[in-house]
């Protein structure tokens, strides 16, 4: 089981107490019945999965039940770090992944 | 390739087993292939095998990062059935089905496939409703599947609370007894052994690191941790890195790879006659030859390529298992594993053309990938042999997430796939 830390209640929580709420950073589109075929798929299917370090949504669902997002490594689930929803996407992740980053 | 029948036993028993021969061959890779399969699981060398069995393109390389058959193949809770809901899916699984029954004289291999029945529970209302809605759906596209009451589950398993008194009763059940088990293994040995013999080069520990493409876009061939091998049609089955595949493609994937476990109890007399699965308390459970009961559990919330996963999945597993046959609740559980496994957004798999000219991709089968492995690679050959799919995985496009013709298995199907 992870644990997570929620960026709101600055605590270190077991995962049971979270939901996953997959990737973050996709924006939806303003106008998105005016959306292309093509972006609306980009939008609501097509997703980066990726093999290393993720960006995605979790919700401290049994706490403060607010959404956060988080900076995971998939191949070890170790977190490099969580951080308020709203905030902009980490440019430069804390020195202490290094080693999670270089893979 | 030496056939396997009684007289070869009896022949290598009067030698002592001396004259056995390795069952697949472990060439060194050539320079190029006319089809280059990336993943040496069950779906990839059964594609590889139909190519060369049917279409007979030979000149076929399987490449596997691991060892042959030690994905998901060997992961997998081994449960055969073709009861889905939609008509696209009926046909591809069904088409499966037709194909497990005679695989082992086909080729010449014990995968063991035994029809032994595979039970749905119902526990409420809505699981009825359900329920029958598959039954009378699995019917009309000819698939057998039957409705059973409380006595009649409680007959075909004994081992089952059918108790009023649970915490979620048994209500009824649907039994499709064409369903069953399969020795996952097996499977992957004898396709291997039979594409092998026909020329195929299976070769392990080689991983592909990059997709080759020529300034028109067509695939030229892959780069691999043993050098770059060239090929015009290259066929993805990478399961749950299909998606990291795909990318050095430069092609974007709707999928998304979660953990996904199983686990094995200590070994005891036969006990459950059939596999039972139950998509409400989310359980199925079977008994493999050796005697262990063969536990599935979900997956996790998460995208991991971990294969391992969170205990707690596994204990949600056993707490329905314990509810369901009490008479487990002092079974000791033997060991525990995890396999990635790629999930589309509706929960069918993709077998197709892609975007790139040469590339072809068999991936989101999700958590229920090992029933179809026959009927996979049967229309995934052709699809690759022929440049277009065959009736049967036509409807199974990537372009269905842009049309919106989902095959929705996610409802259909709900949790255990």
């Amino acid at each position: 089981m992870l644990l997570i830390r929620c960026p709101y209640c600055e605590e270190e929580r077991p995962e049971l107490e979270f939901r996953n709420a997959g990737e973050a950073h996709i924006a939806r589109s303003a106008d998105i019945a005016g959306d292309s075929d093509d972006d609306f798929e980009k939008f609501f299917f097509i997703r980066s999965n990726p093999k290393g370090i993720i960006y995605e949504r979790w919700r401290h669902i049994h706490g403060c039940a607010r959404f956060f997002n988080a900076v995971r490594d998939t191949i070890t689930d170790k977190f490099v770090m969580t951080y308020k929803a709203g905030e902009p996407k980490p440019s430069k992740l804390p020195n202490n992944s290094n080693d999670v980053v270089a893979k | 390739m030496k056939k396997y029948s009684v007289f070869a036993i009896a022949r290598e028993a009067i030698r002592s087993h001396k004259g056995w021969e390795e069952q697949w061959s472990s060439p060194e890779p050539k320079k190029e292939y006319d089809v280059i399969i990336v993943g040496a699981g069950g779906h990839g060398l059964a594609t590889a095998y139909y190519l060369a069995n049917v279409h007979g393109i030979t000149n076929v390389a399987v490449l596997e990062k691991g060892w042959l058959g030690g994905g998901n193949t060997g992961r997998n809770t081994t449960i055969i059935r073709s009861n889905y809901l939609y008509d696209e899916s009926a046909g591809i699984y069904d088409h499966a089905l037709k194909l497990w029954d005679g695989l082992s004289q086909e080729l010449n291999y014990n995968v063991m496939y035994s029809p032994r029945g595979v039970m749905m529970l119902a526990h409420n209302v809505h699981d009825i409703q359900v329920l029958k809605r598959h039954v009378h759906a699995n019917r009309l596209n000819g698939i057998d599947n039957e409705w059973l009451t409380p006595e009649q589950a409680k007959a075909f398993c004994p081992p089952l609370n059918t108790s009023k008194d649970a915490r979620y009763p048994v209500v009824g059940a649907a039994l499709q007894r064409r369903g069953g088990t399969a020795r996952h293994d097996a499977v992957a040995w004898g396709y291997a052994r039979g594409a092998s013999a026909r020329g195929v080069h299976i070769i392990q520990n080689c991983e592909v690191t990059g997709v080759k493409r020529a300034p028109n876009g067509a695939v030229m061939g892959v780069d691999t941790t043993r050098g770059f091998i060239g090929a015009k049609k290259v066929g993805v089955v990478a399961a749950g890195h299909s998606s990291v595949i795909m990318n050095m493609a430069g092609v974007r994937m709707p999928l998304e790879s979660y953990p996904l476990q199983a686990l094995v109890s200590e070994p005891v007399k036969p006990v459950v006659p059939c596999v039972v699965m139950s998509n409400t308390v989310h359980a199925y459970i079977s008994q493999s030859d050796k005697g262990e009961l063969v536990i599935g559990a979900g997956t996790d919330q998460y995208v991991s390529y971990s294969q391992t996963g969170g205990l707690h999945i596994l204990q949600h597993t056993l707490d329905a298992i314990c509810e369901m046959f009490p008479i487990f609740t002092r079974m000791k559980m033997l060991r525990s594993w995890g396999g990635i496994v790629d999930v589309t957004p509706d929960r069918s798999p993709i077998l197709a053309k892609t975007p790139v000219p040469g590339l072809y991709v068999n991936c989101g089968w999700g958590t229920g990938g090992f029933k179809a492995t026959p009927g996979s690679g049967h229309v995934f050959a052709h699809t690759i042999a022929r440049d277009d799919p065959h009736p049967i995985n036509a409807p199974f496009t990537i372009e269905r997430f842009r049309t919106g013709r989902l095959i929705d298995e996610a409802a259909a199907a709900a949790v255990a796939h």
